[in-house]
């Protein structure tokens, strides 16, 4: 049976009818990349902003693509490692692509690519107040969530593991404390997923959407792989709004025990 | 005086005339009508400014362009 209601993600006032954001970067061709997203179904694409020597005109490809794609650009700040790096950014993207959406990201850690909590929250709040809508790559800790939202970010977008690595929800803990204590505020896991099943659960866990790159850019078949998360999120989304049994530690039946041939009393 | 002024361009060294301004640098460099957005000592400088910024000896421009980003 059809869903009854619409179950769109509102994030900063807009509405998307896919939960699934997906990255440009790291496919083997532009064309690959393009047939990966028309196959993710997502409504919109994140994408960098890199330096570019006269003449080189690689890029124009990639460009055209984007923009036939229709998707909606959310530009990041990948690889800022400070405050002024990542705002000097955000502002050259608002130019660039005229949005004042941004995926913040600010670097504390070379080997993890850990966010920096005191300079998310720090360039969040300048951003914020030059008009741009932050949606911030941060960790799983509920504190320097709150104070994202105290800075006035209305959506956030923890991390499932970092960047890269595939491990999928690596503190399911510190992900559930976040959904129960931060209920009215729409979440995306972003970064860190490797599989499907992984988005599926982060899905049933109640988050909103998903973000990821690598694990669509870097499979044998990316438009396929894509496709596979699509249907992951949509699974996972149902799931949730379906509401999952309470787990139990006994077994129990689920053939009635009433009528059960070859019982006989016991003398 | 000197006849020429030094700046680095993505971290690579040019030479231009002094007080060359940014829209002419731009062109000089081929950037044309490219997509393109510009910083000057890790500052942002809106499309609007080009024609208004002269270059000055040791200034550090990032031009970036669109690309791939996860």
């Amino acid at each position: 049976m059809a869903e009854a209601t619409p179950d769109q993600l509102t994030l900063y006032g807009e509405h998307f009818d896919s939960r699934f954001l997906l990255g440009t970067a790291l496919y083997q061709s532009p064309t690959i990349m393009r047939d990966a997203i028309k196959a993710s179904r997502c409504n919109i694409v994140t994408l960098g902003l890199r330096r570019q020597n006269p003449g080189n005109r690689d890029g124009d490809i990639f460009w055209q693509y984007i923009e036939d794609s229709g998707c909606k650009l959310l530009p990041n700040t990948a690889g800022c490692k400070s405050v002024k790096e990542a705002v000097t950014l955000a502002r050259m993207s608002r130019e660039m692509f005229d949005t004042p959406w941004i995926k913040l990201e600010v670097v504390g850690d070379d080997y993890n690519l850990q966010p920096d909590p005191f300079g998310l929250v720090e360039a969040s709040e300048i951003l914020l107040k030059e008009g741009f809508k932050v949606l911030p790559y941060c960790t799983d800790d509920l504190i320097v969530c709150q104070k994202l939202l105290d800075v006035g970010c209305e959506v956030l977008m923890p991390w499932g593991s970092p960047i890269g690595t595939g491990k999928g929800l690596l503190n399911r803990y510190n992900l559930k404390t976040l959904r129960e204590r931060i209920k009215d505020v729409p979440m995306i896991i972003d970064a860190g997923l490797g599989a499907p099943s992984q988005a599926a659960e982060a899905m049933e866990m109640g988050f909103d959407g998903i973000l990821l790159n690598t694990a669509v850019a870097k499979a044998q078949n990316p438009p396929l792989m894509a496709e596979a998360f699509a249907d992951a999120l949509t699974a996972g989304r149902k799931a949730y709004r379906a509401g999952l049994m309470q787990e139990r530690q006994t077994a129990s039946p689920s053939t009635p025990t009433i009528g059960q041939p070859f019982w006989h009393q016991s003398n | 005086m000197s006849t020429v002024i030094s700046v680095s361009l993505n971290n690579e060294p040019f030479t231009l005339e002094p007080d060359t301004l940014l829209s002419d640098a731009l062109e000089q460099w081929h950037y044309g009508e490219q997509k393109i957005a510009v910083a000057i000592n890790g500052e942002f400088v809106p499309r609007s400014r080009y024609r208004e910024t002269r270059l000055k000896e040791r200034d550090q421009l990032d031009i970036v362009k669109p690309v791939g980003g996860g």
